[in-house]
């Protein structure tokens, strides 16, 4: 039996009976890594030796980390330049979460750099590819660890999620992604992109585990203010729960003009799906979705041009050795380190708040994300949840946006809401294009209600085959 | 035309980035073009609307003002390129 190839509930059963061992389940997922990750990519920090005399200690189950959350003593480089070598004095609150239920840290996962992107092609240590087919991106930014799930080189893993992260690529990669409620788990650790937004998230095989390890990661920490103080029930016995007279919402904004066809069939084929498992679904409107691309890219940009102010050359990280005096040594420092995605990220965000310019960009943002959160507010007073594709098109090829940003930002566009809005977000497989490409469904729920959206996903991928469906690498 | 090259210099520098005059060329053109969608935000009437900084309803949130142990200075300070003491050493701030 390969045990890499099941998911974590499934190994836990076989656990409980006694009939494996965790160092054969890490046995395995070493094997998998050596035959595959030469050609995926997918792994950025991975010490085969360590693994395995942690999987001796501990009787936990493996889980891979995205590069952007803090790993006590362990590389954490938001595959980014300027953080290479670096490793961080503490962990991040997940990662002490995940100690605690014994789990068996394997390493960490490649990503777009700091996160800024949606195909993993701005990760200073090369792009991820799509187990799918090898020409094309994973997505992004959390792309390695989609990918490494998808292709049976991890049970599970962590990612985050600004404005899709998790559940674009989950989508194009057909796994399972999660992005929780902002403030259901702790972002301490997690070195901020935009601290409005961001929200780490997981990345499963199917949806039972992601209730899992979401019980697993949830909950209030007092080192993160923003995170919410309230009881974590426990999802994966509540998602089992039939779907008969949810009233589902289907957003007509989301099945724009240009969407590629084969997405809009399989996610129209999932919907009648779920009305025949009891749901009510009725079309609906999000009147200001044809802002959310624009308002994000300032909000997101403005905030990341902040929080990354502090790689500066002085206390972590690369510094320039040309430089003369301190303000040279910070932007040689900056310009050698950060990639061009990083750049112009944070020239857009700082020009969005500069004097003469704040009102007109950065502070309008802030006012259309009102009508956004609004649209929302308004739509879950009638419905349960809404049913969305979770990217317009399947897994593009490598390179094909990499010369225009703004066609890579319009990637986004259907899950950038949820940030903007804070509510919970599920994207898993709901069908696949002729080509053999996953398609993505995305089921979006009221804050806090992650419940409600892993029960309709759980339901629909009890009656489908998808995410049964293996990649041939 | 959004921004021009020599706004992309001149907020670089707040940013504290050094660029190539390649880079400037690079990126005026592609920020103005990503500017130039955002405008689309223009035709929205703001006038009545507060801004949504932050999702959820906080204010401020204490915590009771007591000492905690912290990390170890040599924890701390191990990832530094430059260290004197239990300080970060940079190069000269005064001309």
């Amino acid at each position: 039996m390969e045990l890499n190839r099941l998911s974590a509930h499934e190994l836990m059963g076989l656990l409980d009976k006694g009939d494996i061992s965790h160092v054969d389940i890490c046995n395995s997922i070493i094997d998998s890594i050596d035959k595959k990750d030469k050609s995926l990519n997918a792994i950025v920090n991975f010490d085969k030796g360590k693994v395995l005399e942690r999987a001796n200690a501990q009787k936990g189950l493996p889980v891979f980390i995205k590069d952007n959350i803090c790993v006590k003593d362990e590389l954490t480089t938001c595959s980014s330049n300027i953080l290479k070598g670096f490793r961080p004095p503490y962990n991040a609150t997940v990662i002490e979460k995940l100690l605690n239920r014994n789990a068996i840290l394997m390493g960490k996962t490649n990503m777009d750099e700091f996160a800024f992107g949606s195909s993993t092609e701005t990760s200073c240590y090369g792009t991820t590819k799509n187990p799918w087919d090898l020409e094309r991106i994973p997505g992004g930014s959390s792309g390695g660890s989609a990918a490494c799930v998808a292709a049976d080189e991890a049970i599970w893993a962590l990612g985050s999620d600004t404005g899709g992260s998790v559940r674009q690529p989950a989508g194009l990669c057909g796994v399972v992604g999660l992005k929780p409620t902002y403030g259901r788990v702790s972002r301490y650790g997690l070195i901020a992109f935009a601290s409005s937004l961001d929200q780490i998230g997981t990345l499963t095989k199917d949806t039972e585990d992601a209730a899992i390890l979401l019980k697993i990661i949830s909950g209030h920490d007092p080192m993160d203010s923003t995170s919410v103080d309230r009881p974590v029930p426990d999802y994966a016995k509540l998602i089992k729960k039939d779907i008969k007279g949810l009233k589902l919402g289907i957003p007509k904004e989301y099945f724009i003009e240009g969407m590629d066809k084969e997405v809009k069939q399989s996610v129209l084929d999932a919907i009648k799906k779920l009305e025949s498992l009891g749901a009510a679904c009725e079309n609906i409107s999000l009147p200001h979705t044809e802002y959310a691309v624009a308002v994000y890219y300032l909000v997101a940009t403005a905030e990341a041009s902040s929080n990354l102010a502090r790689f500066d050359g002085v206390q972590y990280g690369l510094r320039s050795s040309q430089a003369k005096g301190v303000i040279d040594m910070h932007k040689k420092t900056r310009g050698e380190g950060f990639g061009d995605e990083a750049k112009r990220r944070i020239i857009l965000g700082a020009f969005a708040l500069s004097s003469g310019y704040y009102d007109a960009y950065y502070l309008r943002a802030l006012k259309v994300r009102t009508l956004i959160k609004k649209d929302f507010e308004d739509a879950f007073k009638k419905y349960d949840a809404i049913i969305t594709p979770t990217s317009p098109t399947p897994a593009f090829k490598i390179g094909e946006k990499t010369e225009d940003p703004l066609t890579m930002y319009l990637c986004d566009i259907f899950t950038i809401s949820a940030n903007l809005a804070g509510i919970p977000g599920v994207s898993m497989p709901c069908g696949f294009t002729k080509s053999n490409l996953p398609v993505g469904l995305q089921i979006l729920g009221k804050a806090f209600d992650e419940e409600t959206i892993l029960r309709i996903a759980y339901n629909y991928e009890q009656g489908t085959e998808w995410s049964k469906r293996k990649p041939g690498i | 035309m959004s921004i021009n090259k020599d706004t992309v210099k001149y907020t670089a520098a707040l940013g504290r980035i050094e660029l190539s005059e390649k880079e400037i060329e690079h990126f005026t053109g592609q920020l103005d073009k990503i500017l130039d969608y955002v405008h689309k935000l223009k035709k929205v009437d703001v006038s009545k609307l507060a801004p949504t900084s932050h999702v959820l309803e906080m204010k401020n949130v204490y915590r009771d003002d007591k000492v905690k142990p912290s990390l170890p200075v040599d924890e701390v300070m191990k990832n530094a390129p430059a260290r004197e003491r239990n300080l970060f050493k940079v190069g000269k701030i005064i001309e």
